[in-house]
């Protein structure tokens, strides 16, 4: 419990603290202090939440399972990693005065309101308050992409605000509805959008109108996830934004409102008996991974196009949340941990290869491996595992939903081996030359930590050779919660 | 039930119902700046006293502080900001250019049927006076929506935006006497800094593009040639 | 037999009362305007005056442009006759149809579009196809009105649909207010007032119903005028007595007939009231915003029957 107050106050804290200091030399180390303190709170929850079983506040706002826990400790670790590599990054950017002291001190301050918002949406038990941390987490990172006050940051922030907002909405509308079905049967009207009590008489709620409901909450959460086609925002916020930004957006955000959409699903489908939640979510997903990796093979800015391979990637996600067994949804549940750690790892290394080019055009970054070989070598290796090569994590977990289609929906693998097929295409069409081609004349390293990176891309290829005991007992009991039976 | 079998409070709660749905139309025929935003002001405050009825009618008292909330931030505060911001900015006097204003009517008449058929249902299911209303509040999200659509100036959509919340709002209210205290609390503090940000923006914008038209912001495609 | 002298009766005064209202009207205005007013029998000398002098007829006028003033006339008496005034169930209530009613209105507004087109002139032209654009528009608007009560009375009858008001009591029916205030503007725009047209000038540019009548002298001139103040005596009968009925006599005894008389002089002269304001504060809109001031009042008829199907019935 006093794990579980800790994690939530030490970044709501941060975020008072660093809007008055947020400017000196010093914030970024704080900001690292924070989000190592916000770490070791989630660990330490971890490990109790793995010892004791699920976790329910006294005032049963807070609601600890195996599912979100694993999501907890994942969101505060690439939370710290990326606040590591923050701390050189908005240095170089003060430096070359793309940013002055009143953003900084906006930047630092919302990236620990950023993650306030995402542990409280992952932790709370309120599907209400669920509903008002996503939306705080877009107000929080809005300004953050809108950072550089360019005209393009300017309208990716405002194509992020004004479609996350409308989608949100919707969400909000499927919330009201899903409020409406639960107030009919539960007998506390307060209780009625906790979600343990939800969980417990979803048998009792009304198909039609949660499968309305349902219908909104996909609209509204699968905005956020980015979903095509409602996926809009999401190349342009990231490519604008600055690059910190991008690596928790893409590895964290996306992920949180994914968790939102499943625990809906695990609702709505105890409400239906049938799986038509699960069938929406395999059409979407599907259609967003095949897009977006067609999409892949027309960027020309590096930003762009890993934000992209996280459409594609989130809509395998979602598609394998939607097929439902034990197997897809322990893959689902593997692939949302390595993706998360193999694209926050990436776009990292794309900050640093873009501060070496000085643009995010793919064809202006050449000769990285030359240049600065722990950048290049990261780029290479982090596109290596986001594509799925064996020995990396993805390549398992794709296996993994790979193997639970052929099982359920086998003519649905053809698709599935196209989409991989493309999108591996696109993404190594532009990597070669950024990797190995030419250096141009002066181009000079600049001062990087891949540390964190090193250390992200370890984990991806540990996960993919062997999954540690205490991981994959967290997966199995995650899966059983979400799918009702064990994968192993 | 017949209609003529309700109480006149219940009538009442139907009519600034229409009304507040009239007030979506006006500021979808509305070209105008500041009518535009005195129309959001009036949709505020109707949303306040159709929630105050309804609390008094069904006897929920927490309604009446959801009423008061959603007064002082849709009726005064938020108008009040939006109407200072395009002052200082100076387009309060902007006409706005609307393509098609009479296709864009009968489109905003063929939602609110759209959202009668969305809320059969709904409505079959609940047993509440106010069901009736239900058709409304989605019809009321739904306009909003197409005045986001229609509109290019930056405070037209901020206003379709708005008013997107006052449906749900008013959704929450009418299906289910409105949402727990503290998610309505969450929800009110998410549309005040929402609030907050529209008007950090329109300086952003001012500031990047010389113009709040929204129009303008397309540096942005998949390829640029 | 008593029953028919009463409707004999009743669109009598209906008919010598519509100049009087014309009257009020202009009456209101100029104290609002300050103005010195005219009498309130200033409209009743104006006719006479116009009945005594002779009728100019244009050398190529044929029998339609002749026979227009008592064509329109007579419809106009018809519909008049039809409305229910003092009293309802009199023995005009079979005839009573708000579609009839219609029909007759328009029919009125063919003949003069006719007319106007029947010497040649530019202004006559000009002013058919103006006005015919307006009919084209106003009508639906009154139908739709017409069918949001219908839908309600479950009768298009015009008695029937005041006594079901007049039933069901006093009810806050959304509908209602969006299809009193439809039919309030469609009201404005087929009698000819501010800001659709201006009856009270002749500038070429604007006026849409006194070009129509440019050509017309003496007692056709003096029919057609009253033809119009009936009609615009109808429209306020029919928001008055519809929207608000209270007072109408339901039985056709003396005191009832007096209350009822006094009532609807009373709603009358308020409508007047209310008219007169509009027309102080609103301008004379160009001809081309004609179609969205009708559209507008499209919308409310439209969701008048919105508001109808979804607020009032079911559940």
């Amino acid at each position: 419990m006093t794990a579980l107050w800790l994690m939530l106050l030490i970044p709501l804290s941060g975020i008072f603290l660093q809007a008055f200091i947020g400017h000196l030399r010093l914030a970024g180390s704080i900001n690292v202090g924070f989000a190592g303190m916000t770490f070791a709170a989630s660990v330490w929850l971890a490990t109790s939440v793995l010892a004791d079983g699920p976790l329910l506040s006294p005032s049963r706002m807070m609601y600890i399972d195996a599912f979100n826990v694993y999501l907890v400790a994942l969101t505060a670790f690439v939370g710290l990693t990326t606040a590591i590599f923050s701390r050189p990054y908005m240095q170089h950017e003060v430096e070359s005065r793309r940013i002055g002291k009143r953003r900084m001190r906006l930047y630092h301050s919302m990236y620990q309101g950023f993650m306030f918002a995402m542990l409280a949406a992952l932790t709370t038990n309120n599907i209400g308050i669920l509903w008002v941390a996503m939306e705080g987490a877009t107000l929080a990172t809005v300004l953050l992409v809108s950072l550089y006050r360019t005209p393009e940051a300017v309208e990716a922030a405002w194509k992020y605000f004004i479609l996350c907002g409308v989608g949100i909405a919707q969400a909000l509308f499927g919330t009201v509805l899903l409020f409406f079905a639960a107030e009919r049967v539960i007998p506390v009207r307060d209780d009625a959008l906790l979600w343990n009590v939800l969980y417990s008489s979803a048998s009792q709620l009304e198909p039609t109108v949660l499968t309305l409901a349902f219908v909104f909450l996909l609209v509204g959460y699968g905005t956020k996830v980015g979903l095509v086609p409602l996926h809009n925002w999401l190349p342009d916020a990231h490519s604008e934004g600055p690059t910190p930004m991008s690596a928790i957006l893409s590895g964290l955000l996306l992920n949180v409102a994914l968790y939102a959409l499943v625990r809906i699903k695990m609702l709505v489908d105890g409400s239906l008996q049938t799986n038509l939640a699960g069938h929406l979510m395999m059409g979407f997903g599907l259609l967003s991974f095949m897009v977006a990796g067609f999409f892949l093979h027309r960027q020309r800015d590096i930003k762009r196009m890993y934000s992209y391979s996280s459409i594609e990637h989130m809509g395998l996600m979602t598609f394998a949340f939607g097929i439902g067994g034990p197997l897809a949804t322990f893959g689902a549940l593997l692939h949302m941990t390595v993706h998360s750690l193999t694209k926050s790892a990436i776009f990292v290394t794309v900050g640093h290869a873009a501060q070496i080019a000085g643009t995010q055009s793919i064809e202006k970054i050449r000769g990285l491996i030359r240049t600065q070989p722990a950048v290049g070598w990261g780029l290479l290796m982090g596109t290596v595992a986001i594509a799925g090569f064996p020995p990396f994590g993805l390549f398992v977990s794709e296996f993994l939903v790979l193997s639970a289609t052929i099982k359920s929906w086998p003519w649905l693998t053809v698709p599935l081996l196209v989409g991989l097929a493309v999108a591996f295409a696109g993404i190594f069409r532009h990597l070669h030359p950024m990797v190995y081609g030419d250096p141009p004349e002066g181009q000079v390293a600049v001062r990087a930590n891949m540390l964190p990176v090193m250390i992200q891309l370890a984990f991806v290829l540990w996960l993919g050779i062997a999954i540690p005991v205490f991981l994959s007992k967290w997966f199995e009991q995650a899966t059983i919660l979400i799918s009702g039976s064990s994968p192993l | 039930m017949e209609f003529t079998q309700l109480s006149l409070y219940d009538q009442a709660i139907m009519l600034f119902a229409a009304i507040t749905l009239f007030t979506s139309f006006v500021m979808l025929a509305q070209s105008r700046m500041a009518p535009l935003i005195y129309t959001f002001a009036w949709q505020g405050t109707l949303l306040a006293v159709t929630t105050s009825l309804v609390a008094y009618v069904s006897n929920h008292p927490h309604l009446y502080i959801s009423a008061g909330i959603s007064f002082f931030l849709k009726a005064l505060l938020i108008p009040w900001m939006l109407h200072r911001l395009s002052v200082r900015l100076n387009i309060h006097r902007e006409v706005e250019t609307v393509a098609y204003p009479s296709l864009i009517l009968l489109a905003g008449a063929g939602l609110v049927l759209f959202s009668y058929y969305v809320a059969i249902p709904i409505v079959q299911l609940s047993a509440l006076v106010t069901r009736n209303t239900i058709a409304i509040s989605i019809a009321v999200v739904l306009l909003g929506m197409l005045l986001m659509i229609t509109r290019k100036k930056a405070i037209s959509q901020v206003i379709g935006f708005m008013s997107i919340e006052n449906g749900l709002f008013f959704a929450a209210v009418v299906s289910t006497y409105g949402m727990p205290m503290v998610v309505e609390l969450g929800i009110a503090f998410d549309v005040l800094v929402a609030a907050i940000l529209f008007g950090v923006f329109f300086f952003q914008m001012r500031a990047s593009i010389d113009s709040l038209d929204v129009d303008r912001l397309n540096r942005l495609r998949e390829v640029d040639e | 037999m008593t029953a028919w002298m009463l409707a004999v009766l009743e669109t009598l005064l209906f008919v010598c009362l519509a100049p009087l209202l014309a009257g009020w009207i202009r009456r209101v205005k100029c104290h609002m305007q300050n103005r010195a007013a005219p009498s309130l029998l200033q409209p009743y000398r104006d006719l006479v005056k116009l009945f005594r002098k002779d009728a100019v007829l244009a050398e190529h006028a044929s029998w339609i442009f002749r026979s227009t003033p008592y064509i329109v006339f007579g419809a106009t008496i018809l519909t008049a006759a039809m409305v229910p005034l003092v009293a309802v169930e009199l023995s005009t209530y079979v005839i009573a149809d708000v579609i009839v009613l219609v029909g007759f209105l328009a029919l009125a507004r063919f003949f003069t579009a006719l007319a106007g087109m029947d010497i040649g002139t530019a202004f006559g032209g000009m002013g058919s196809s103006r006005e015919m654009m307006i009919g084209a528009l106003a009508e639906p608007v009154l139908l739709m009105t017409v069918f949001t009560l219908a839908m309600t009375a479950s009768t298009t009858n015009l008695s029937g649909a005041v006594q079901y008001t007049l039933s069901s009591g006093l009810v806050l029916r959304p509908s209602f207010v969006f299809a009193a205030l439809g039919l309030m503007m469609v009201a404005v725009a087929e009698t000819g007032r501010v800001p659709v047209d201006n009856p009270a000038t002749h500038l070429e540019l604007t006026m849409v119903h006194e070009a129509m009548i440019l050509e017309y002298s003496g007692r056709h001139l003096a029919l057609i005028e009253w033809a119009g103040k009936i009609k615009l005596m109808i429209y306020f009968v029919l928001i008055a007595n519809i929207f608000f009925p209270w007072g109408i006599a339901t039985e056709l005894t003396a005191n009832n007939l007096l209350v009822g008389a006094i009532a609807i002089a009373g709603k009358l002269a308020l409508l007047g009231v209310v008219l007169v304001t509009w027309e102080t504060v609103m301008a004379k809109m160009r001809l081309f915003r004609v179609p969205q001031f009708l559209g507008f009042a499209f919308l409310l008829s439209l969701l008048g029957m919105l508001t109808h199907v979804v607020l009032e019935t079911g559940g």
